[in-house]
């Protein structure tokens, strides 16, 4: 669709809205539930009655620190609030507490992940905390109904610099963003909640006989899903560029500045919202119910220690300490509970390798059926210490120790004793093997035949008496043992 | 000398606030509103050469509460003030589209 001649790059720069995780609001103590009945999380400060006065939360504060900190951003000593002022039923004090011009955090960046398995980093702009607006019910017939449960609920609004050039870029920033959040403990990050939500800036550079155009930048709002986000941005691409080729000199971004545009999920297209002609005048101006937040070295470093390893340099670690694949390691750090299983279980003795192989294997498979992390399926570091060392001794089989892993899961039980009571646990008597191994042959005299002939078939009447004899010990005889007594015995 | 406000300004501040202005209120307020800021040109008259700026006019900082949920409203009582309720919600007129 890209006409030879062009040359065209995609710009994409995104503003993302996280939710925090507090129990509290940011400035009253009303909760911070999520789905609970219409109004029965507010109070005079969250409804906006006259003469009340808004109370920072400390938790929000030190989350959003987090945030910045981890995305190596400049938390400046000196931080303050403004109003944004705009007239609409879901905020009733008729302004939004932001941040205006001296935002918590600034100039950060983010590395994210290329198909091609090297790093892009991101620059990050800002981030700055707000308060989130109620929500309108638009299921009311001829009217709207206002639910301010979730007016006052702190936001984190992360705005990157432009820096993303496709589709690709633009979904893993915003995944790598999601697994920071979650790593760090500040915010659910659950889609379907709204948990998370997206503004792309997008436009064009495009360079033809020499002369590089720049179509206007477009902001498509309020996208709460990654496919709407991949979906949106990749229509821009297409839209902007078809656009651009009916008049390449009159759909510009100087000629035309900013544009506000929806996304229609149903039919995959964005829709026309407002133009720079009526774009909104929000007049910002101090507020002068909140005190300035005066940040110091020491709460700084406070929150340092409390973030603790940040996920790249765990990847890393793993890499390098455990011997994993990039691959392996990457699977590993989605989350900090499953790599803070992993290292308690390594710390306590465990073998490295088959921790891993027990938490990629199994682990990631329930995992990936319950659609939750390797750590949410309940797996205990205890249970993932001993089970990696019965392997170790021998004391289960590959194979057993997958049925034991299964059950613990299902059950919360200890391995051993799991092993012990469904007869996972190795045979390690030989005289035992060598009963089964001779009853095996016993009862199948032809298979023991067609062996004994050397013909095309022997190799499959050998598996089958070893099937026979493993399923004889219930999966309990250790494989190499059982194949060394049959061939003596059958040579 | 601060901005003289015409009519072009009262109509653009009418229309952020969402008040509708009639005829006679667009022929008084552009003086009215040019006053109020002539009072402010006073200040202009004041020498501040020694003075650090002020970013905020009070002089606390760092006023922050724990994380720890109070009792809210019932929705009754949330409600009991508005003009026009519908359950548990406020009702009010219409709208479409987003917000900011």
């Amino acid at each position: 669709m890209i006409d030879t001649n062009d040359k065209v790059q995609l710009i994409v720069g995104l503003e993302i809205h996280v939710e925090l995780a507090t129990k509290t609001k940011m400035f009253c103590r009303c909760r911070n539930n999520f789905g609970d009945p219409p109004n029965t999380n507010v109070c005079a400060v969250c409804t906006s009655m006259p003469g009340t006065l808004p109370v920072m939360n400390a938790l929000a504060v030190d989350y959003s620190m987090k945030v910045g900190l981890a995305l190596d951003c400049n938390v400046p000593d000196y931080t303050k609030w403004d109003r944004k002022n705009y007239y609409y039923p879901d905020l009733p004090k008729g302004y939004q507490l932001s941040q205006y011009d001296l935002p918590l955090c600034e100039h950060g960046c983010l590395e994210i992940p290329l198909a091609d398995g090297t790093q892009k980093k991101i620059r990050v702009l800002r981030a700055h905390l707000e308060e989130d607006a109620g929500k309108n019910n638009h299921e009311i017939p001829g009217a709207t109904g206002v639910d301010l449960n979730r007016a006052g609920v702190p936001l984190l609004e992360i705005v990157s610099e432009p820096d993303m050039n496709s589709v690709e870029e633009v979904a893993g920033y915003a995944r790598s963003m999601q697994r920071l959040v979650r790593w760090l403990d500040v915010s659910k990050a659950n889609m379907q909640m709204g948990h998370m939500r997206f503004e792309p800036n997008i436009n064009l550079h495009i360079t033809r006989d020499g002369t590089t155009y720049k179509t206007p930048i477009v902001e498509v709002k309020n996208l709460n899903s990654f496919r709407s986000l991949e979906g949106a941005v990749a229509y821009e691409f297409k839209r902007q560029y078809e656009e651009w080729q009916k008049d390449p000199e009159g759909f510009s971004l100087k000629k035309l500045g900013k544009q506000n545009r929806g996304f229609d999920d149903a039919k995959g297209v964005t829709v026309f919202q407002r133009d720079k002609e009526d774009a909104h005048d929000y007049r910002y101006l101090p507020d002068p119910d909140l005190p300035a937040v005066i940040i110091d070295d020491a709460w700084r470093e406070r929150l340092r220690d409390e973030i603790g390893e940040l996920p790249l340099a765990r990847r890393a670690r793993y890499i390098e300490e455990y011997g994993l694949s990039f691959k392996d390691a990457d699977a590993l750090t989605q989350d900090a509970a499953t790599g803070d299983i992993l290292d308690s279980a390594v710390k306590a003795g465990a073998d490295s390798k088959r921790c891993v192989n027990l938490l990629l294997g199994r682990g990631a498979a329930i995992a990936n059926e319950r659609e939750c992390s390797i750590a949410d399926i309940g797996i205990t570091t205890e249970q993932l210490t001993e089970l990696a060392k019965m392997l170790a001794d021998g004391d289960v089989n590959a194979t057993a120790a997958n049925k034991v892993f299964d059950k613990m899961i299902e059950t919360s039980g200890a391995p051993r004793e799991i092993a012990e009571a469904d007869g996972l646990l190795a045979v390690k008597d030989t005289g035992q093997i060598q009963q089964w191994v001779d009853d095996a042959i016993a009862k199948n005299p032809q298979a023991v035949d067609i062996i004994k002939e050397g013909g095309k078939k022997k190799e499959k009447s050998f598996g089958f008496l070893m099937g026979q004899v493993m399923q004889a010990s219930r999966g309990a005889a250790p494989p190499a043992e059982v194949q060394k007594l049959l061939r003596e015995k059958l040579s | 000398m601060s901005q003289k406000i015409d009519a072009d300004v009262v109509r653009h501040i009418g229309k952020l606030s969402r008040i509708e202005l009639t005829d006679e209120e667009m022929r008084t307020f552009p003086g009215q509103l040019t006053d109020v800021l002539q009072y402010f040109d006073k200040l202009q008259e004041l020498d501040t050469e020694n003075v650090t700026p002020m970013v905020h006019a009070v002089e606390l900082k760092n006023i922050l509460a724990a994380d720890i949920p109070h009792e809210s409203l019932t929705p009754d009582e949330a409600l009991k003030n508005a003009p026009d309720r519908e359950g548990d919600f406020f009702r009010v007129t219409k709208v479409l589209g987003a917000g900011s």
